[in-house]
C-alpha cells in the first residue's frame, strides 16, 4: 500500500546544530502514527517542517503522492496538513465559533454572518461529539476543551493529515479519554494522525505504528506496533537500556523542616496543613485542577494568602513573597517553565545566577568571574547540554532548561526546602533519570523535598510519602509501604460515591 | 557582496551603517567635519542623549515612559523659578532634581503598586506635568535673573562644553550599570520574563519604581541643562522628546518587548538622529523634512533589525 504521507530524506541544520539528517518514513491512510524520541531528538523540527512553519534544507514531504513545498502554514492548510501545537493557538477573548473560523469568517461584503457561523460551528461540534456551545468564550473553557477546539479547527479545515504535539500534557484523564475517542473516529474517517507524546502507554494504546527519532536521525520505524515492546522503544529512544528509571533509594527522615498550617488563598479556600521532614521526598499527587500547584504557590508566597503560616526548622517564616522565602531557605521550581520559570533572552549562565548572584555582588556590582565560575560549575555538575554558558536559554531542550532551573536553586547556599512542581513535564527519559538522581542527592544532603506531579508512576517511583489532593483539599496520605496505584488514583478522583455520568469534566 | 551582507547583518550592523553614514556625510556636506560643527552636533543631542540613557532601562524592563518631555520642561521651569525666587542657583537645581525625582517616583509607584499600564500612567502624567509647567509660568517663558545660570551650559572643560561631558558621563555610568550591576541584569530579566523574575526572587515592583524614579532624576538633569542653554524656563520645551528618545533606543537595538538593550547601540542611535538633523541643517533643508527623514530612518533601522533576526533563525 502506498503511503499517504511520506517524508523523504528530510534534513535541517540550525546554526551549530544538525536538527534532522536524512529522515525518511511514510504513514498509510486511516492510521494513527506515533512519533517519539527524547527532547532534542528532532520531533519538533520535523513537525515544524510539516506545518510549513519552517522549510527543510533538503528532502521533501509528499501527501497523497503529490510532492509538497510548504512556504507557510497556509500552504500546509491548503494541502490538508494541520498541526495542533502543544501551546494552543486560540484567541481567549473570542468565542468558540469565532476561533474556529478565524480568518475565514462567512461574510457578506465584509459583514460577518453570525447566524450561519454559529449554526455551522454548532453542527460541526456536534458531529465530533463536543458539548460546547459555539457562543462560549474560549477563556471560559477548560484546557481539555480548548484542546478539542483546536482539533475541531483542524477538522473544519478539511485536514487530511493532523499532527498532535503532546496533546495530553495538560489534560486530566477524563479529558484524555474524550480526546482518544475523537482520535479513533478520525482514524475511521481515513485521516492520518501523527501523534507525538512522551507517554508510551498512550502510544501503545492509540497508535498503529510509530517512528523513533534520536539525535536528528531515524532510530527506528515500526509500521506496526505488534513487534514492539515498551522496553525496546525506550532502548531505541535513548540508545541504551534503562531498567529502572526511578532508582528509588530510601534514607532516614530527620526533623520536621517544613510545616505548613491552615494555608488558604483565593483559589484554595479550604485551609490545608502538611509537613515535610529533612531528607524526605514528599510527593503531592492530584489531577489537574486539584489545587496542588496553587497550594505550593501559596506556601512560596507567590500568590497572596488568605490565611496560613509556614515554619522552616521550627521558626515561623515571614515569607509572604518569593524574595523572602528564598532568603529563609524555601524555594520553588514552578510548573510551567516557559511561563514563569526561564527568563527568555537571558543566557544560560544568567538564568542560573539570577538569584544567587546577590551573595557575590558587593554593592550591587557583578563579579563576572564568580558568575562564570558558578555557571560553569553547574553546567558540568548537572550535565546541562548547551553549546556555551552564553547561549540564550530558549535554545535549550526542555530537560536542560529544567536542569538550569534546578541549578538556580542549587546555587543558593542556604536552601532547606525545595518544592518542585512537575519536575519532568515534557522531558525525555534520560534527563528524567538524571533529575531524579539529583533529587535523591539533595534529600541525602538533608533538604526537605516536595515533588508535585500529575504522573502517578513518577510520584510512586520517587517519593517516600505521598499526599493526594482532590478538589482543593487533602484527600489521603500514604507512607511508601502503603503505596498502591489503585488506591492513590481512587482517592484523587472526585465524586467517588456519587456517580454522575453526565457531569462535565472541568 | 556576501561580505557586505554579513557586515551589515552582523551584530555590529548598526555601527557599520553609522560609520558609513558618517563618512558619506563628512565627504559630501561642506563644513560638517569641523570642530565647531561637531561640538554643535553633540550639544544638539545632549537632551535626547541624556534621556535615552534611562529610557533604555525603561524599555528594557518592558515598560514605557511618555512623560519625559514634560518632566524636562517642568524641571527646567522649576530650576529657573526656584533660582529666581531664592536668589540661589544651588537651591534652584536641588528643587528641580527633587521635582523630577518625585514625578518619576509617582510614575513608578502607580505602575508597580497599583498595576496600571505604564503607557496609560505616563500618558496621564505627561499631561499633568506639562500642565503644571504651564500653570506655574502662566504659559510664558521665564527668564533667568542670575547670569551664573547660563554658565552651566556655557562653561567648558578642556574646550568641550560641560553638558557634553555630563552626557558622556551618563553614557558611561548607565552603560556600566546595565552590564555590570545586579540592577542592570535584573532590568533585563524583568523585561525577558517578569513573572519568572519575581519567582526567582527579583524585587520586580521595587525595580520598576527605581527605574522610573531614576528616569525622573535624569530628566531633571536634562531639563536644567536645556533651560540653561536656552537661557530661560520654557513651558513648551522638549515637546515630542519622548518619541525621539524611544526612537533613539529602538534604533540602537533596544527591544520594545523588553529584555534586550545595549548602551553602545543607544549612543549610536542618538548620534544617527543627531547627524541626520545636523546635515540637513547644514544643507539648508527645511526643518519640516526632518520629521520625514527621522521617521524613515527609524523604519529602516527596524526593518534591518528584523532581517537580521530572521537571518539568524530567531523568531
Amino acid at each position: 500500500m502506498a503511503d499517504f504521507l511520506s517524508f523523504s530524506h528530510i534534513s535541517k541544520t540550525y546554526p551549530g546544530v544538525k536538527a534532522l539528517s536524512d529522515v525518511s518514513f511514510g504513514v498509510g491512510k486511516g492510521s494513527v502514527h506515533g512519533l517519539i524520541g527524547e527532547n532534542g531528538a528532532g520531533k519538533s523540527t520535523l513537525i515544524r517542517i510539516l506545518s510549513g512553519d519552517t522549510a527543510a534544507d533538503d528532502g521533501e514531504i509528499s501527501v497523497d503522492g503529490v510532492a509538497q513545498h510548504f512556504g507557510s502554514t497556509r500552504d500546509a492548510f491548503a494541502a490538508g496538513v494541520v498541526v495542533v501545537h502543544q501551546e494552543l493557538q486560540l484567541v481567549p477573548e473570542l468565542t468558540v465559533a469565532e476561533n474556529l473560523r478565524l480568518g475565514r469568517f462567512p461574510n457578506r461584503a465584509g459583514v460577518i454572518d453570525f447566524r450561519s457561523l454559529k449554526d455551522e460551528v454548532n453542527r460541526r461540534l456536534k458531529e465530533i461529539g463536543l458539548t460546547v456551545d459555539a457562543d462560549t468564550k474560549v477563556s471560559r473553557l477548560s484546557l481539555g476543551e480548548r484542546q478539542m477546539i483546536e482539533i475541531a479547527k483542524a477538522i473544519m479545515l478539511d485536514a487530511r493529515v493532523i499532527a498532535l504535539d503532546e496533546p495530553t500534557s495538560s489534560l486530566s484523564s477524563q479529558e484524555s479519554e474524550v480526546l482518544f475517542r475523537l482520535i479513533g473516529e478520525l482514524r475511521a474517517a481515513g485521516k492520518v494522525i501523527i501523534y507525538i507524546s512522551h507517554r508510551l502507554d498512550e502510544i501503545f494504546r492509540l497508535c498503529d505504528g510509530c517512528t523513533v527519532l534520536r539525535d536528528g536521525k531515524l532510530a527506528a520505524h515500526h509500521p506496526m506496533m505488534s513487534d514492539v515492546t515498551r522496553e525496546s522503544l525506550v532502548a531505541e529512544m535513548v540508545g541504551r537500556e534503562i531498567s529502572d528509571i526511578w532508582g528509588w533509594r530510601g534514607r532516614p527522615a530527620g526533623e520536621v523542616r517544613l510545616k505548613v498550617e491552615a494555608m488558604s488563598g483565593a483559589r484554595l479556600p479550604r485551609p490545608i496543613d502538611f509537613e515535610a521532614r529533612a531528607g524526605e521526598i514528599l510527593g503531592f499527587f492530584g489531577l489537574v485542577g486539584s489545587g496542588r500547584s496553587e497550594l505550593m504557590r501559596l506556601v512560596y508566597g507567590a500568590d497572596p494568602r488568605r490565611s496560613g503560616k509556614v515554619s522552616i526548622d521550627g521558626v515561623e517564616s515571614s515569607g509572604t513573597n518569593p524574595r523572602r522565602s528564598i532568603r529563609e531557605g524555601l524555594v520553588l521550581c514552578s510548573e510551567d517553565r516557559k511561563f514563569d520559570g526561564i527568563v527568555q533572552g537571558l543566557s544560560v549562565a544568567e538564568n542560573i545566577v539570577i538569584s544567587a548572584r546577590r551573595h557575590f555582588s558587593p554593592f550591587g556590582l557583578l563579579s563576572l568571574r564568580r558568575e562564570a565560575d558558578t555557571a560553569a560549575d553547574f553546567i558540568k555538575q548537572l550535565r546541562i547540554r548547551t553549546p556555551s554558558a552564553k547561549q540564550d536559554i530558549v535554545n535549550l531542550s526542555g530537560g536542560n532548561q529544567q536542569k538550569v532551573l534546578l541549578a538556580r536553586w542549587l546555587a543558593e547556599s542556604g536552601v532547606k526546602v525545595l518544592i518542585v512542581d512537575e519536575p519532568t513535564r515534557g522531558i525525555d527519559v534520560g534527563a528524567k533519570a538524571e533529575i531524579y538522581e539529583l533529587l535523591y542527592h539533595l534529600a541525602e544532603k538533608g533538604l526537605a523535598i516536595v515533588v508535585v506531579s500529575s504522573e502517578l508512576p513518577e510520584v510512586m517511583g520517587i517519593s517516600d510519602r505521598v499526599i493526594v489532593m482532590c478538589e482543593g483539599r487533602i484527600a489521603a496520605r500514604y507512607e511508601r509501604a502503603e503505596f498502591n496505584e489503585h488506591a492513590i488514583l481512587a482517592s484523587a478522583l472526585p465524586d467517588r460515591t456519587a456517580g454522575e455520568p453526565n457531569k462535565k469534566a472541568s | 557582496m556576501a561580505f557586505l551582507k554579513r557586515l551589515l547583518l552582523g551584530e555590529q550592523g548598526l555601527l557599520v551603517i553609522f560609520v558609513i553614514a558618517f563618512a558619506v556625510v563628512s565627504v559630501f556636506v561642506p563644513s560638517f567635519l569641523t570642530e565647531r560643527n561637531m561640538l554643535g552636533l553633540f550639544q544638539s543631542v545632549v537632551t535626547i542623549g541624556i534621556v535615552s540613557c534611562t529610557m533604555m532601562f525603561c524599555l528594557a524592563s518592558r515598560d514605557f515612559d511618555l512623560s519625559v518631555g514634560s518632566i524636562v520642561a517642568f524641571t527646567g521651569m522649576v530650576a529657573v523659578m526656584a533660582s529666581n525666587a531664592s536668589g540661589s542657583i544651588v537651591i534652584g537645581l536641588i528643587a528641580a532634581l527633587a521635582c523630577g525625582t518625585f514625578v518619576g517616583f509617582v510614575n513608578g509607584a502607580i505602575i508597580a503598586k497599583l498595576k496600571i499600564n505604564a503607557l496609560i500612567t505616563t500618558l496621564a502624567t505627561m499631561q499633568i506635568v506639562r500642565g503644571l509647567a504651564l500653570i506655574s509660568s502662566d504659559g510664558r517663558a521665564v527668564g533667568i535673573n542670575d547670569p551664573g545660570f547660563y554658565q552651566l551650559a556655557l562653561s567648558r572643560f578642556l574646550g568641550i562644553p560641560t553638558p557634553i561631558w555630563i552626557m558622556v558621563a551618563l553614557f558611561c555610568v548607565f552603560g556600566f550599570v546595565l552590564n555590570r550591576s545586579v540592577f542592570g541584569r535584573n532590568t533585563l530579566a524583568i523585561g525577558g520574563n517578569p513573572e519568572a523574575s519575581r519567582l526567582a526572587g527579583v524585587n520586580v515592583d521595587g525595580m520598576r519604581i527605581w527605574i522610573f524614579t531614576i528616569q525622573g532624576l535624569v530628566c531633571a538633569v536634562a531639563g536644567i541643562l536645556l533651560a540653561s542653554r536656552i537661557t530661560s524656563g520654557q513651558p513648551n520645551a522638549a515637546t515630542g522628546l519622548e518619541l525621539s528618545a524611544i526612537s533613539a533606543c529602538v534604533l540602537g537595538g533596544v527591544s520594545l518587548a523588553g529584555g534586550r538593550a545595549a548602551m553602545t547601540g543607544v549612543i549610536v542611535g542618538v548620534l544617527i538622529l543627531g547627524i541626520a538633523e545636523n546635515a540637513m541643517n547644514l544643507l539648508n533643508i527645511q526643518a519640516f523634512y526632518q520629521y520625514l527623514v527621522r521617521g524613515l530612518i527609524l523604519l529602516l533601522a527596524v526593518l534591518l533589525d528584523n532581517v537580521r533576526s530572521t537571518g539568524l533563525g530567531r523568531k
